[in-house]
């Protein structure tokens, strides 16, 4: 039977996402922008998404644009700021995801000073080196709030309260893509003014994102075309692709005083039972961490082989360190963390869903306890 | 150039073969036909030691017809022809158009002309001798030179007349199929296809055998072989590409023979699987992309060592070759981005830290001893050999 836990690479889409993703296709085709009735239909679809979204993050409709996932919005937030700004400064984390990293590196090379916090050993920035790190030409922060490898949580409420306080016209941009329906999304608890949020990890369809703009925030668009969306992001809109976000977004909070405290135990079995049945095992992810990522390096195997071996079973996960023969680059989130070489070589991420049973938790516990013994004997 | 209207193949080395040139003449129409099937009807006839390739539908591109034919071994040149009305003006304004298309500047040229249609009032040589004078007086830049001339023009009388000035290399070689078929281990690195390459071209059908070693190689891997082994059926034509097991025996020799030997073990092993498959498959021959010294594996003790384990000839195309010589080829033949993706094959992994480069046979045909069960390991592996049948598309 298929046990999937990699559900922070992406996830099995509701089935009323695809339905609703293949009705809105049928029969809700035209163009938003169309005046006609047909284009009437399709702007009502892009309209109901837009609300659903703005009443999960508790914010407004009018604060929600929609893109092609995580990527665009990461970098729609970041460029837009900086392509406005007077500033020189930006402020983010050794923790972020490449959509953040590059984008940097890439102002970076434009001559934009970029300062990243310190973390500590369980991969959470430390309070007051952020504070001293901001500036008067600070123009912008962006950190994650749930990190994607090992699942650790940012001080995000805290920061923006830091951030306000020394530089109020500093903006905040927190890229919640695995955070989003994990943990609290409110938006004025947060206190940050750009979110990126992502359709296929929250059981949405691939290819659609949304980047939620505080009211007041101008940004600069990385797209320039038809006017739609405010100029922001211009281009037809997705809307089959927005409708079924609309949908996975409501389902996926709808259920996530359920759902969060069912993944945080299966996820704490899953920790034990490894702990308990494997020797020289090191857990990655921290305490208070998000509840749906476990990330362990198991000593003396190579996480790829572990990897195959699981997939032999049905069994579907993530190896810490994305590696070949050729091109070997150990995971900087785990390096930041502190830990060695030979650790982060064995690692492997277990990312669980509102789907995962108990059942497939055994079976994978089952499993690991098989083959890591056996792939350590060959070496 | 102007849209062509019939393509002229000839052949070089098949026409100098004795009795047996029909077999391979034959052979080489049939293969041109594969290849060109999927774009349409074609009229492909044989005509003293050429093939003329006509489409008989509307609206074939000629273009990608051309590409696909430099791609059938067999094939030294070809020539495609622009065809207009039976009559000297026609025929001087739609040379003359063409080789203005061409880039002419200080080239020397000369006229052949054949006259099919004997109905033409103008003989061959007085075709020739007028054409040579409108080329002259309307194409600047052009001189004559009749022994040997840059651009060679050719018309021909037939039902209509028909024009030829450019010419493209194809692949040479012999056609395949008209030298049997040997088996290829394809590994997934930039050897292995060039070698197979190397040896279709000699008129050879190929098969291949490639190991896989899951968990410790990803089955990205051996989507990867799969991927080559399309671009080489391109030249090829069909191969069955044969996907064996094989982490179950690495493992074993992991476990069992002496450290220094393992790669030279495993490659013994694979041989010896490659050759029962190639046995099957009525193949005659095993070929690999080994070259001279490039890994501890090749050097010429570790060759010998691994020739001893088959009794089939191993040919190895890439012997004398530097890996950049490889690479060249690699690239020509479009193998080269797919076989430097990065994903681990059954060679890279477990890779002694130092491997025997002067192995003594009689020490590894001992240390293969360790392996009791190792007959029944390797019919294990060939019973559960996966084919995939490569077509190219």
């Amino acid at each position: 039977m298929e046990r999937y836990l990699d559900n922070s690479a992406t996830t099995r889409p509701y089935d009323e996402v695809t339905e609703k993703v293949a009705s809105v296709m049928r029969e809700q085709y035209g163009n938003p922008s169309s005046l006609h009735r047909k284009g009437i239909g399709a702007e009502k679809e892009l309209k109901a998404a837009r609300e659903s979204i703005a009443a999960t993050l508790k914010a407004s409709a009018g604060e929600i644009y929609f893109t092609s996932g995580g990527t665009e919005s990461d970098n729609l937030a970041i460029l837009g700021v900086c392509g406005i700004s007077r500033g020189r400064h930006i402020i983010s984390t050794p923790l972020e995801h490449p959509a953040t990293m590059n984008t940097l590196a890439k102002l970076k090379e434009d001559g934009w000073q970029v300062d990243f916090i310190p973390v500590d050993r369980d991969g959470v920035i430390s309070l007051p080196a952020f504070e001293d790190l901001i500036r008067s030409d600070t123009v912008l922060v962006t950190a994650m709030l749930v990190n994607n490898e090992v699942g650790s949580v940012q001080p995000i409420a805290r920061m923006a309260k830091i951030l306000k306080k020394k530089n109020p016209k500093a903006i905040f941009h927190v890229d919640a893509v695995q955070g989003y329906c994990k943990v609290s999304c409110d938006v004025r608890e947060l206190g940050a003014d750009l979110i990126s949020i992502s359709g296929h990890k929250i059981h949405g369809p691939k290819g659609v994102g949304v980047l939620y703009v505080k009211k007041g925030t101008r940004l600069a668009p990385c797209l320039y075309g038809g006017g739609q969306q405010d100029n922001v992001r211009p281009g037809t809109e997705n809307v089959p692709g927005i409708a079924g976000i609309g949908v996975a977004a409501s389902l996926c909070h709808s259920r996530m005083a359920e759902s969060v405290p069912r993944m945080e135990n299966l996820r704490k079995r899953l920790e034990e039972g490894i702990v308990s049945r494997i020797p020289d095992v090191r857990v990655n992810t921290p305490e208070g961490c998000a509840p749906h990522i476990l990330n362990v390096s198991f000593g003396k195997v190579r996480s790829e082989v572990v990897l195959h071996s699981l997939e032999n079973e049905e069994i579907y996960v993530s190896s810490g360190s994305a590696c070949s023969s050729h091109k070997r680059e150990p995971s900087y989130v785990l390096t930041a963390m502190g830990v060695d070489r030979a650790m982060i070589d064995g690692s492997i991420r277990f990312s669980l869903s509102e789907f995962t049973t108990q059942e497939d938790i055994d079976a994978t516990v089952d499993a690991l306890a098989t083959i890591v013994p056996r792939l350590r004997k060959l070496k | 150039m102007k849209k062509a209207d019939i393509v002229l193949l000839k052949y070089g080395e098949i026409a100098l073969k004795g009795l047996n040139r029909p077999m391979f003449e034959q052979r080489l129409l049939k293969n041109v036909g594969k290849a060109l099937a999927p774009l349409g009807k074609f009229s492909i006839r044989k005509s003293q030691s050429m093939l003329y390739v006509e489409p008989l539908e509307e609206g074939i591109d000629m273009e990608i017809a051309i590409e696909r034919m430099q791609k059938v071994f067999g094939i030294v040149n070809i020539c495609p022809a622009v065809s207009c009305d039976k009559d000297m003006d026609s025929i001087a304004k739609t040379t003359v158009e063409c080789l203005r298309e061409m880039d002419v500047e200080g080239k020397t040229f000369k006229v052949e002309a054949k006259r099919e249609d004997k109905q033409f009032p103008l003989n061959s040589p007085q075709i020739c001798q007028q054409m040579g004078g409108v080329i002259l007086k309307n194409v600047k830049g052009l001189k004559v030179d009749v022994h040997n001339p840059d651009i060679l023009v050719q018309i021909e009388i037939r039902k209509k007349a028909y024009i030829f000035t450019e010419k493209v290399s194809g692949a040479g070689g012999m056609p395949v199929g008209t030298n049997g078929k040997a088996a290829l281990l394809l590994s997934g690195g930039i050897d292995s296809p060039v070698a197979g390459w190397m040896i279709a071209k000699r008129g050879v059908g190929l098969d291949a055998v490639h190991f896989h070693s899951h968990p410790y190689t990803s089955d990205r891997a051996k989507e990867k072989v799969i991927d080559l082994a399309k671009i080489l059926s391109a030249y090829t034509g069909k191969i069955n590409l044969h996907v064996v097991p094989f982490t179950d025996i690495q493992l074993a020799i992991i476990d069992k023979c002496p450290k220094n030997y393992l790669t030279l073990i495993m490659r013994r092993v694979m041989m010896q699987i490659a050759e029962r498959i190639a046995k099957q498959g009525h193949a005659q021959a095993l070929i690999t992309g080994e070259s001279i010294g490039q890994v501890a594996s090749q050097t010429m003790e570790s060759l010998a060592v691994t020739d001893n384990a088959v009794s089939m000839p191993v040919f190895r195309p890439c012997i004398g070759m530097d890996k950049e010589e490889i690479v060249q080829i690699s690239k020509k033949i479009d193998a080269y981005e797919t076989s430097i993706l990065p994903y681990e094959d059954c060679c890279t992994i477990f890779v002694p830290k130092h491997p025997k480069t002067r192995p003594d046979i009689a020490e590894i045909v001992e240390a293969e001893q360790a392996l009791t069960n190792l007959e029944e390991m390797i019919e294990d592996a060939i019973a559960q050999d996966e084919v995939i049948v490569i077509q190219p598309e």
